[in-house]
């Protein structure tokens, strides 16, 4: 890299190309006689009751590696990525804050960590309150009467909640045919109504990114099952005319879907029960600060109002009148399980311990979540283009459509950011954005964190127009350079070989 | 707030440069009708947080602190502590999908290794970046084979299969015009080989079979593959308790075309049922197909070796309702904790861990059958985990040992109240002979 481009990106020498650059792969460390374990001697007759026939003799190719070369290896590797502890992560509609140390304890004692769902009731009663706990405060920052806390992540709530309303409309006669969704919504969504088995129908946004009434007053016929809602949507616009919203979608017989991947804009403060929802999921890893982890594991519970309440998942925690829990199965109507057991118990602790550190004033996070994504629309509004300029909740969309008129776009504009040190924020997305740069600071990031990406975004916008070469050949700093994905899709190969 | 860093002072800048009079007129377009604050309680200091939770916590019975036999798709073994610790390090913790690759590394190597090491276990060609757990594995393979099969609509499942398993595919099933043909056990515990060919049919688009059962017994992957073939269908592969990949014949020798099931067993904590790990893995022709994340290995811009996500085009994010599955994050964390695990194991330990679990099982099985009163009603191979009929009600027997720090299994109540007299009880490289002997001398003194 040129001593020139150094200069440009301004970015701390002990910042440019880490060391390791690349890591073999663990199977290339292997050798014969390293060991990585040991376990105590067997104290039973080592017998082996296992026909011939359906016995294997050899894990072939596995590794045969050392615990200091495995420490070595993953604490190298873990240098390759970028995490939020570093620095504002700004990845829209992914909610990347902060996540307490504190929850993580919590979900590793022994009492949450080692135990069994289908331990008897009477020694899992710590467990099924923790559930129980959990679903009374979600039901409460909701302002719905039940949640079921059994979907592994959102795509597995929305396919929950849409074969809720499925169940409730057979059970009146006629399950409809159709699903409606805005242009703007997560892919998850259209994917979710089909396998519900619905036809999705696509409402073309108003001017100023919102639902439009009267595409919505045309398409809202006896037909329709759900209008399935992100709110605020995914260009962070509150559909401020919610309520018309709902009285439409219910007048013909449908059914008010939430989308709460971005409840941090408004958790705390607002209520979707209040704003006529019938239905909504929740992203645990979003919202309540469960760890990401390189992607999921997750967690989407589901809100539900009370004509849907007899369809939730199989089984639902109960309290019986002397304060003990107990697990129900005997549910004739429910749409009956989606997974094993009762979901991502250990996500549901992390949500607790974090719902519970704020208590009463959770209301602070959609507040600081939309504080700073005002500040980082009003620090760079005048360089990037806002394709809509309705008023942002917790996430900002600009477009690359300044920038592409020096052949700069914004997939380059991401992969600059990184040289300043930043995750680049969501690219391409929401679709009706082209060119989308899709910024979700939230509200654990600070004054200076956003002073500093601001900056960085508006010395990328001055790169565009003064050396757009720069952009164009990055990222410069990173472990790798620009990652050839055309040819690994092209040329696939998914698993190492000897 | 301590996870809110700006001050008031930044706060009152931040609203100048905004040019808004207060935080509260950022929500204008929020109806005051909707707005509401939650009744909950004051916020809570970390000392409170861990005494509320510890005292939780401290009213269930762990499995470090009982002797332990609870199975049933959820099993109790070694991981080591060198795998938690690496998963606490903020690199892996508070990273997110690896959209983009560049700053991503750690993760899709990692989960390359990952699916390097399922490949290995199964004895398929792919696999992919992990799904959510077992379950929802089964529905995603056998959607998949119903993609591949261009037009079928019936999927031929053993009875064998978990029955939560069962129970998922029919709420996934239900809406999409698929027909499931559930065929019964026959009367050794394994699946009716013939009732499963005849069921399969040339509308069938898979034919799947789980080993170890559910009632602990091991079948032959021929048996499913065979019925699979004949009508030209697709074999699938359930593992539930994926310790025994290390031991058993795996479905890629016995024909499967898909093998999919839980891989908790392999590095993952019991986590009271969740969060747990999902496995899919296929022969290379069906690879297109496969859902969920998939890492592929290529360059980068000086030929460097580099990974990154491929095949994304098959994802919900792009191809939105045609999309191979609505799935959109797996379980990456989990899938990096079992990557460590059978790093650390390999060869040796995965099959050491494989033989120990199975020889305490085939220890515990033969004490028990010698408890008066008590029968081990089937006779044919298990690998960690049988089925124990006792003289009386199961349910009431488990939670009576229960008060004496033994969970000694699940009643199979819990799937079939008729079910009442057995129970399953499993056994892992965990148990020592004392635990043992100790649950069989109190199953001996029992009132029966």
């Amino acid at each position: 890299m040129s001593v020139e481009i150094q200069e440009k990106a301004s970015v701390p020498q002990d910042r440019l190309r880490p060391e390791p650059r690349v890591e073999p792969l663990v199977f290339e460390r292997s050798g014969e006689g390293k060991v990585g374990y040991s376990l105590p001697p067997l104290d039973v007759p080592d017998v082996c009751a296992i026909p011939e026939a359906l016995r294997r003799a050899d894990i072939e190719d596995e590794t045969c590696v050392t615990e200091v070369e495995i420490a070595r290896h993953f604490t190298r590797l873990s240098r390759l990525n970028f995490s939020i502890d570093q620095a504002l992560y700004p990845l829209g509609s992914c909610t990347m804050k902060h996540n307490p140390r504190t929850n993580e304890e919590m979900a590793r004692l022994p009492g949450f960590a080692a135990v069994h769902p289908l331990a008897p009731e009477e020694v899992s009663q710590g467990s099924l309150e923790l559930a129980w706990l959990l679903e009374r405060t979600l039901a409460e920052l909701t302002g719905l009467p039940r949640v079921t806390l059994q979907p592994s992540a959102g795509a597995q709530g929305e396919l929950a909640g849409i074969l809720m309303v499925r169940r409730a409309l057979e059970k009146s006669g006629n399950p409809r045919k159709t699903v409606l969704i805005p242009d703007s919504a997560h892919g998850t969504n259209p994917a979710s109504a089909h396998f519900a088995g619905y036809k999705v129908r696509e409402l073309k946004s108003s001017p100023r990114g919102t639902l439009d009434l009267a595409v919505l007053e045309s398409a809202m016929t006896e037909d329709v099952a759900a209008l399935m809602l992100t709110v605020p949507n995914t260009l962070g616009v509150f559909e401020d005319q919610i309520l018309e919203i709902s009285r439409i979608v219910h007048a013909r017989g449908g059914y008010l879907y939430c989308d709460g991947a971005n409840f941090n804009a408004f958790v705390g403060v607002a209520k979707p029960g209040l704003m006529g929802v019938d239905v909504m999921h929740m992203n645990l890893h979003k919202t309540f600060s469960t760890p990401h982890g390189g992607g999921g594991p997750g967690s989407g519970p589901v809100a539900v109002g009370e004509a849907l309440v007899p369809h939730l998942p199989r089984p639902t925690v109960e309290r019986r009148p002397d304060g003990t829990f107990y697990l129900d199965y005997d549910r004739p109507d429910s749409i009956g399980r989606l997974r094993t057991f009762l979901g991502n118990f250990g996500m549901f602790v992390r949500a607790l311990a974090y719902i519970s550190s704020y208590g009463n004033r959770i209301g602070e996070v959609a507040r600081g979540a939309v504080l700073n994504a005002n500040y980082v629309r009003a620090g760079l509004a005048d360089v990037y283009h806002l394709k809509y300029d309705a008023p942002s909740m917790h996430e900002v969309v600009f477009s690359d459509k300044r920038q592409q008129e020096h052949g700069v776009s914004n997939m380059d504009i991401a992969k600059r950011l990184m040289d300043y040190g930043f995750h680049p924020p969501t690219v391409s997305f929401p679709l009706i954005v082209h060119g989308a740069l899709m910024i979700e600071p939230t509200e654990t990031e600070g004054k200076p964190g956003l002073d500093a990406f601001v900056k960085a975004m508006r010395e990328i916008a001055r790169e565009c127009e003064e050396s757009p070469e720069i952009v164009l050949g990055a990222p410069h700093t990173t472990p790798v350079r620009r990652v050839d994905e055309v040819g690994a899709a092209r040329n696939l190969v998914l698993r190492w070989k000897p | 707030m301590k996870f809110l860093p700006a001050s008031d002072a930044e706060r009152r800048e931040m609203l100048a440069a905004i040019g808004a009079p207060s935080i509260d007129a950022l929500f204008a377009s929020v109806p005051q009708a909707v707005r509401q604050a939650p009744d909950l309680a004051a916020p809570m200091s970390e000392i409170e947080i861990r005494r509320f939770l510890g005292g939780l916590a401290s009213r269930n019975a762990n499995a470090r602190e009982t002797a332990f036999f609870l199975g049933g798709g959820l099993y109790h073994h070694y991981t080591s502590a060198i795998a938690d610790q690496m998963l606490y390090r903020a690199e892996w913790l508070t990273a997110y999908t690896p959209y983009q690759p560049e700053v991503s590394q750690g993760t899709l190597q990692s989960i390359f290794e990952f699916q390097t090491h399922i490949c290995l276990l199964t004895g398929l060609e792919v696999a992919n970046a992990s799904l959510y757990e077992g379950a929802s594995a089964l529905v995603e393979a056998l959607l998949m084979a119903e993609r591949l099969s261009k037009g079928r609509r019936r999927a031929v499942v053993s009875a064998g299969i978990h029955p939560e398993y069962r129970e998922t595919v029919r709420s996934y099933f239900v809406n999409l015009g698929l027909e499931i043909v559930e065929v019964p056990l026959s009367a050794d515990g394994t699946t009716d080989a013939a009732a499963l060919r005849e069921a399969a049919d040339e509308s069938t688009f898979a034919v799947a079979l789980q080993s170890p059962n559910f009632l602990g017994l091991v079948e032959d992957w021929a048996t499913g593959s065979a019925a699979a073939r004949r009508v030209g269908a697709l074999s699938v592969a359930v593992v539930a308790e994926a310790a025994s990949l290390a031991l058993l014949s795996p479905p890629g020798r016995g024909g499967a075309d898909i093998a999919c099931g839980e891989a908790q067993s392999l590095g993952v904590p019991m986590h009271n049922g969740g969060p747990l790990l999902g496995f899919l893995s296929c022969r290379t022709e069906h690879q297109r197909q496969i859902p969920g994340r998939l890492v592929g290995q290529t360059q980068d811009a000086e030929g460097r070796r580099a990974f990154c996500l491929t095949l994304s085009t098959r994802e919900q994010h792009i191809r939105r309702e045609k999309a191979t599955s609505n799935i959109c994050t797996n379980q990456g964390l989990m899938a990096l904790a079992s990557n460590i695990h059978m790093s650390l194991l390999g060869r040796a330990g995965l099959r050491e861990v494989a033989t120990q679990s199975h020889a305490k099982a085939e220890y515990l099985k033969k004490a028990i059958a010698g408890v008066s009163g008590f029968r081990i009603p089937y006779a044919g191979p298990t690998f960690n985990e049988f089925v124990v009929e006792a003289p009386g009600n199961a349910a009431a027997l488990v939670s009576r040992l229960a008060e004496r720090r033994i969970l000694a299994g699940i009643p199979l109540s819990r799937w079939d109240p008729a079910d009442d007299r057995r129970l399953l009880v499993a056994a892992t490289e965990m148990n020592t002979r004392a635990e043992m002997d100790l649950l069989v001398a109190a199953l001996g003194e029992a009132p029966k």
